[in-house]
């Protein structure tokens, strides 16, 4: 089979995907375009476009504002995501305890920026406010592992020891 | 946990229990609670702080090997999570409690010591320095030689309501929670006492709003109470998105049947059958323990339909927020929950007229509600006992930052923030100094060692000019860059900000580029330019005060506060960045003046070619010389230079 | 029920239950407002209207706060006066200083805050705000750096037009205006009514001028430039220059229009009446077969978008005739041209209507051929009123002169079309003729003027009886069509005007548009029909002479060619 068959297989199925997650919530008015696209983005990783119209012809709301209301959240994003997403905290406690080098730190070695992916999409930044271990300042998360009192010198090897175990 | 080694459950005795006076139990039910709340032990205990933060410090892999010790050596022992008992500089934190003596715990447990530490628990030979202290207990045996918890500095001057099992109990056991008292109080409310009764009750113990509202909560409640409408609602706003406040999560990790009780019956005083717990969606831990905890409740009966034939119903509800501080604010939370932008709207109506699909909707924070059972269960006058006149109870506070000790304190309400920063926390890291706190989150402000002095409570912050907000306190010492500060909570604000109204959305647009821009150094700069920052920042107070007036949510009105506050007591430190264009603790990485010695350079080019300002000149293999002029302090020379030739002050 | 308040030490009698705002307006205060709109409910965005309430911290929004028994106001004291010009200042401080070359100088709601509130240093510094400017859409340019969030468009886009193109997109310092994922406004759901453009208080939301091509072949010796105008701009355009509203400027257009250089200056009416006759024609093929009905009609371009976009399954019931101007400018280019002796290629049309959605309009693959449109600029009514100004030319002072023939004759059926329901009565005229073989007893239909949005009317032919709806306001209308769906309501004609009241309140007309002034153009333009002495489409000499000499009647081959025009699904994120 050539590719573009592929392709149309892939999409099939996501479309497939996207109407069962729909289909698990009963109430079809507005109080679910939350959770609907909190399943959305758990299940894709982002939010599409296709996504957006399915969720707006499902609950009779204009794209437009299926749009507007998942660009006010953090939560949700329009590009996907890297295989390894990493989450920098920027919460007080980190803030003072330098996270802005982190940050600048990874976006020197990864050469994106926050709310970025990688070309080769490998790797997502993203900063966020605190993540609940200010105790263990400054923070940051790889996915679901998370790195307590981070140091910007250490960057370089963590991301070395990720590419290794994805070899 | 699923080892929970049948000590048996409380199911069966739910009537008597609720019924009867503490007094008059059966020796059955007084057997079963002994049990239940680990006063007899009949193995080994072994527990380990599974919060969020414990968990980041490594807490998944000590249970890990907690587990395979016990396997390896076929040990009967019970394993069990426990939440944060507040030490986050201590976790993860391991405790065991052997049948018949008291339990003891142990800081920072490395993985890889776990066979060491629990060989000599086994062995009754307990390393004093390896442990961070036991746990009193006049029925058991104690350890010799090692301190009690209650009299370690950190814990001797707290009072604690809330968090007295945090970090003890296991949060997923509904029946260690009943065993210390839990869901009597509900059960009692809603066989014993009208609705009126709680109100009034709740009202007069004094307790207000924890999340820094300050708000009378029985009178809150009362207002929706006698609002008619066919269906109301209670939310509980879990969204704590201040950075820095753990508090709430901690509450929800640590205990949350406690919340559940406090949602019940303040769901039943107020009338209504559906509560929903809004709750920030990365609060993973807290979700899945909220989740258990409600459907363990239902499993009793103590939620669902017709809770003990009292005719009353509860439905409890997580709805997970997607991620925006500003929906912390309640009306912006109820728009969220009805699946819409998170955009406060004017008040009134208020919701607890018109809240949640229109209807009579109570909004109250974790802490708040966590407070009511032990109210309900203990009275007014025992609560108004607590804190001040004005005051009422125990608050809870989140301490990060430089500080020596960080995590969670309850103080009664009327302690002196000097007892809570200097006692209880022990001032600034060792070696350092302090240099201020700043409590209250983004929107709080900043109290300099000078006014340490004032005491806990809602009035006394308020004539400083302060609040207390959610309870987050930020140690800051002389590493810590105070404009740096402002400018990070300016920043924070301005994302944060739902964008509605004028003064909130352009006015912390335009206070965060000032501080950007007095925190950077322009390519060419004259006289000129700084003394019209300068006049910027006096204008800032104009514009403050119209923030404060003309926004439409808290968070446009209290925008201000930590740059205001900071203008007012450390002034210099403003000044000295925009005259001197100098940071002292040198975290304004961009006010840094580079240069290079002229002894270590080699004249090898590289960092000429990679300076983005093209700032640096010289002929190859002469030593190389930076304009100061045009150095915007990125610091790429001294990142490329192999030679360490290039310095900065 | 009236109640007592105290507004700046004096007593007044309010309404229980209005906004301060209101209850202030009522007495003769006025506060500025940015974000309130009259209709809708409040949304407290905007902090212009503060006023200080005693008892209250902080200052409190007339718009979204009632009035109670004693309250104490100040609407003017030094307090209020320093939030409301801070406030400004600080809408200011981003806002590209543009006014000298902004399409709103002059008439721009910021501007003229800043003027009241006598801003005059720049006290607040701040960084420039810049975006790219939106000018993918024919009809409409955003340029979000001027915009002040104040939220109107959204909402007249969500609650007048009834089509969600744009919301709010993220939030803070990012916060935008947007449609769906973002994309530009001619690949989103937007219907190019224009409504947003008039109710936008600065400069963020403009017609998309086509001035400088126009200049360009004005002054082209070789080109024949004409210019058609729609029935609505002669009362529309009576305000741009301070007469009072409802003014006729009928035939002082003709003047101006060739004093600016237009060779030929024509009436869209004429061809408006040639729609009605085609129009009426269908209907009586349908009605007759009881096939496809309801009819209907295509004549508001917006609505046609509209159909293409959100629902093409009533395409098939779409009067498939070119609209007037599309007429006029296709008869132009054949009919004229050919009595001209002028290549149609040298030859550029010029339509002015207060409708922004033709702008668009003209781009569709069937108003061409070889590839040049059959209309080459339009302008709004605005523009129009730009170009005189630009040419120097005092309307005050010009004699009226009657517009060029060929398409001189007209009739009033063919100007009702600038009203909500006009199109129905102009319809049923000719209809009936047709039907019954004599004039309508009734000429004017009472039920079918007004002011309602949904106006019905039956009326009894010997052919059976012919129910018809008219509805303004598209969201009106898509209410009515679910309704039509669901079998709640039957008609056999259905009229869809997107603005209310139709054209008269169009995308392009004069701006702030006064409720009182299009109240004043609908009057006139019933007047105009009343005093008109041949009211019918079918008895315009013109259409008659068309057909004769061009097409042979209606629904021949040759008509069919000239004057049906076609619709087609458009896929868009809506
Ligand atoms: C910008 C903003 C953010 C807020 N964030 C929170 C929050 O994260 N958690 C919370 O409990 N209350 C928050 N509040 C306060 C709520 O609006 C509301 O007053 C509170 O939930 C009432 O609870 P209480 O009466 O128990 O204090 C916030 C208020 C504002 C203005
Ligand atoms: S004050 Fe800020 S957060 Fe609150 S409504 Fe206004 S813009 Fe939104
Ligand atoms: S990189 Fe170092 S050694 Fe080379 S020119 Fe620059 S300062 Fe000198
Ligand atoms: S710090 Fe170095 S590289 Fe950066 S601008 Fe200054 S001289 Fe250039
Ligand atoms: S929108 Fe108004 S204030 Fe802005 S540039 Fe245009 S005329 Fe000036
Ligand atoms: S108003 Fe003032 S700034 Fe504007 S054009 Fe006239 S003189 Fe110039
Ligand atoms: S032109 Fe009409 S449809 Fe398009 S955005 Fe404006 S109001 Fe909405
Ligand atoms: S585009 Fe105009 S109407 Fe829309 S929000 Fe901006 S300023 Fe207001
Ligand atoms: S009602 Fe008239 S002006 Fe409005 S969109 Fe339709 S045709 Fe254009
Ligand atoms: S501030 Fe980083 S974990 Fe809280
Ligand atoms: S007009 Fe009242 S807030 Fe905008």
């Amino acid at each position: 089979m050539h590719e573009g068959s592929n392709g149309f297989q892939k999409r099939d199925m996501e479309e497939n995907r996207t109407e069962q997650i729909m289909r698990q919530f009963q109430h079809v008015n507005r109080d679910s375009l939350i959770p609907i696209l909190q399943a959305m983005q758990d299940e894709f990783g982002y939010i599409s476009d296709e996504v957006v119209e399915k969720i707006g012809e499902h609950l009779k709301l204009p794209a437009s504002k299926v749009y507007g209301l998942a660009s006010f959240y953090s939560q949700f994003t329009f590009t996907p995501r890297g295989k390894y997403h990493i989450r920098v905290c920027d919460g007080s406690a980190c803030h003072i305890d330098r996270s802005a080098s982190i940050v600048k730190e990874l976006t020197k070695q990864l050469g994106i920026g926050d709310g970025e992916t990688t070309r080769d999409g490998m790797f997502s930044l993203e900063v966020v406010a605190c993540i609940g271990a200010c105790g263990q300042s400054p923070v940051i998360a790889v996915n679901s592992d998370y790195y307590p009192k981070m140091k910007s010198g250490k960057i370089r090897e963590l991301l070395e020891e990720i590419r290794e175990k994805h070899r | 946990m699923e080892e929970n080694t049948n000590r048996g459950d409380m199911r069966e005795m739910i009537p008597e229990f609720v019924e009867k006076k503490f007094s008059e139990y059966s020796l059955e039910l007084k057997g079963l609670i002994r049990a239940l709340d680990r006063t007899v032990v009949k193995v080994p205990l072994i527990m380990v702080g599974l919060n969020t933060s414990g968990r980041i410090a490594g807490g998944d892999k000590v249970m890990n090997n907690v587990r395979s010790y016990v396997r390896d050596r076929n040990i009967d022992a019970e394993i069990a999570e426990t939440g944060a008992i507040g030490l986050a500089l201590e976790e993860p934190i391991l405790s065991v409690q052997l049948p018949g003596r008291t339990r003891v715990l142990f800081p920072n447990v490395l993985p890889e010591d776990i066979s060491i530490i629990l060989d000599d628990v086994f062995h009754h030979t307990i390393p004093a320095e390896r442990v961070l202290g036991q746990m009193r207990n006049e029925e058991l045996h104690a350890w010799p030689d090692i301190p009690f918890l209650d009299e370690l500095s950190f814990f001797a001057k707290q009072h604690r309501i809330l968090l007295k099992n945090n970090g003890i109990i296991d949060p997923l056991s509904i029946d260690e929670y009943m065993a210390n008292g839990g869901y009597r109080a509900f059960l009692r409310a809603i066989r014993y006492h009208t609705l009126e009764e709680i109100c009034i009750l709740v009202e007069e113990s004094g307790l207000r709003g924890r999340s820094g509202s300050g708000f009378l909560t029985g009178k809150k409640w009362m207002n929706a109470q006698q609002t008619p409408a066919e269906q109301k609602y209670l939310v509980c706003n879990a969204e704590e998105s201040d950075p820095g406040a753990f508090m709430d999560r901690a509450l929800m990790e640590g205990n949350p049947h406690q919340l559940i009780e406090g949602i019940s019956i303040a769901a039943y005083a107020i009338g209504a059958t559906k509560a929903y717990i809004y709750i920030r969606s990365d609060y993973y831990d807290s979700i899945r323990k909220l989740a258990a905890a409600i459907r363990d409740a239902r499993n009793y009966g103590i939620l669902g339909h017709n809770i003990f034939n009292s005719g009353f119903n509860l439905e409890i509800s997580i709805r997970k927020g997607p991620g925006a501080f500003v929906c912390g604010e309640e009306t912006a939370l109820i728009a969220s929950m009805e699946g819409k932008r998170g955009m406060p709207q004017s008040k009134p109506p208020y919701p607890s007229v018109r809240g949640f699909h229109k209807k009579p909707t109570v909004v109250n924070n974790v802490e708040t509600l966590s407070n009511v059972p032990h109210i309900i269960a203990n009275g007014a006058d025992w609560y108004r006992n607590i804190g001040t006149g004005d005051c009422t109870g125990t608050k809870i506070f989140s301490v990060s930052g430089r500080a020596r000790t960080k995590g969670l304190i309850e103080i009664p309400m009327g302690t002196k923030l000097d007892v809570l920063v200097n006692e209880i926390i022990g001032g600034s890291r060792p070696g350092h100094t302090l240099k201020a706190v700043h409590i209250g989150g983004p929107y709080g402000c900043i109290i300099p060692p000078e006014k340490m002095g004032i005491s806990i409570c809602f009035e006394a912050f308020k004539k400083e000019g302060a609040i207390m907000g959610a309870g987050g306190i930020l140690v800051l010492d002389e590493k810590t860059c105070i404009v740096d500060l402002v400018k990070y909570f300016m920043d924070f604000m301005k994302q944060q900000s739902c964008g509605k109204c004028i003064p909130c959305r352009e006015g912390t647009k335009r206070m965060s580029e000032l501080l950007n821009e007095i925190t950077r150094k322009p390519a060419v700069e004259d006289q000129h330019d700084t003394l019209e920052k300068f006049r910027g920042l006096i204008q800032l107070e104009k514009l403050a005060e119209v923030m404060h007036d003309t926004s439409l949510c808290g968070l446009g009105q209290l925008a201000p506060n930590p740059l205001m506050s900071s203008l007012k007591h450390f002034r210099e430190e403003f000044e000295e960045h925009i005259f001197d264009r100098h940071c002292k603790p040198n975290v304004c990485r961009e006010l840094r003046t580079y240069y290079i010695d002229v002894e270590l350079c080699t004249g090898c080019t590289i960092c000429a070619k990679r300076c983005p300002e093209e700032a640096i000149i010289g002929t190859e293999k002469h030593p190389f010389f930076i304009v100061p002029d045009k150095c915007t302090g990125c610091g790429i020379c001294k990142e490329v230079c192999k030679f360490s030739a290039v310095f900065y002050n | 029920m009236m109640i007592k308040i105290e507004v700046n030490n004096r007593t007044f009698s309010v309404n229980r239950g209005d906004t301060i705002l209101a209850a202030l307006r009522n007495n003769g205060i006025q506060v500025p407002t940015l974000c309130s709109m009259s209709d809708l409910s409040p949304t407290g965005a905007c902090r212009m209207c503060v006023v200080e309430v005693e008892g209250f911290e902080s200052l409190v929004p007339a718009c979204s706060f009632r009035v109670e028994e004693w309250m104490k106001i100040k609407t003017h004291s030094a307090r209020v006066l320093q939030a409301r010009k801070t406030n400004v200042e600080l809408l200011l401080s981003s806002h590209p200083d543009d006014c000298l070359y902004c399409e709103r100088n002059g008439n721009c709601e910021l501007q003229k805050l800043a003027e009241d509130l006598h801003v005059r240093n720049r006290n607040i510094q701040g960084h420039k705000s810049s975006f790219k400017i939106d000018t993918s859409s024919p009809a409409i340019i955003r340029d979000p750096g001027k915009c002040i969030l104040c939220g109107r468009c959204v909402r007249v886009c969500e609650e007048i037009a009834g089509v969600s193109t744009i919301d709010f997109e993220r939030r803070g310092d990012r916060l935008m205006i947007a449609t769906a994922m973002a994309e530009p406004l001619h690949f989103s759901s937007c219907i190019e009514c224009g409504m947003c453009v008039v109710s936008c208080p600065t400069g963020a939301l403009t017609d998309h001028a086509q001035f400088q091509e126009l200049a360009d072949s004005l002054d082209q010796v070789e080109t024949t430039v004409t210019a058609q105008y729609t029935p609505e701009v002669p009362v529309s355009l009576a305000e741009e220059f301070g007469f009072k509203p409802g003014t006729d400027l009928k035939g002082i257009i003709n003047n101006a229009l060739r004093r600016i250089g237009f060779d030929y200056v024509f009436e869209t009416a004429c061809c408006g009446d040639m729609y009605i006759v085609e129009q009426a024609s269908e209907f009586i093929s349908r009605f007759m077969k009881k096939e496809n009905l309801p009819l209907i009609s295509s004549r508001c371009t917006a609505w046609v978008n509209y159909v293409e976009t959100f629902q093409p399954a009533l395409i098939s019931h779409l009067t498939p005739v070119r609209s007037p101007h599309q007429l006029t400018g296709k008869l132009i280019n054949t009919w004229f041209a050919q009595m001209k002796k002028i290549p149609a290629n040298r030859i550029h049309n010029v339509l002015i209507t207060n409708c922004i959605a033709s702008k668009g309009e003209v781009n569709r693959r069937e108003y061409a051929m070889n590839n040049s449109p059959d209309i080459d600029f339009v302008l709004t009514t605005r523009e129009l009123a730009r170009l005189i100004k630009l040419n120097g030319i005092d309307i005050q002072s010009l004699e009226a002169e009657p517009s060029d023939g060929p398409f001189h004759a007209v009739s009033s059926a063919g100007k009702l079309l600038a009203i909500a329901g006009g199109e129905t009565e102009a319809t049923l005229r000719t209809v009936y003729h047709e039907i019954a073989k004599k004039e309508m007893q009734e000429s004017r239909q009472a039920k079918l003027r007004g002011n309602k949005s949904v106006r019905e009317e039956m009326i009894s032919t010997p052919k059976g009886d012919i129910s018809v709806v008219a509805v303004s306001g598209l969201k009106n209308a898509i209410k009515l069509l679910e309704e039509v769906k669901d079998g709640k309501r039957t008609y056999d004609f259905i009229e869809v005007m997107v603005c209310p009241d139709g054209c008269v309140n169009g995308g392009g007309q004069s701006i702030p548009a006064r409720e009182q002034s299009i109240k004043a153009r609908v009057k006139t333009i019933n007047e105009l029909d009343k005093n008109e002495a041949i009211k019918a489409a079918h008895k315009n000499t013109a259409v008659a002479k068309i057909y004769q000499e061009f097409a042979r009647g209606p629904r021949t081959d040759e008509s069919k060619e000239l004057f049906l025009t076609r619709f087609e699904a458009r896929k868009v994120l809506r």
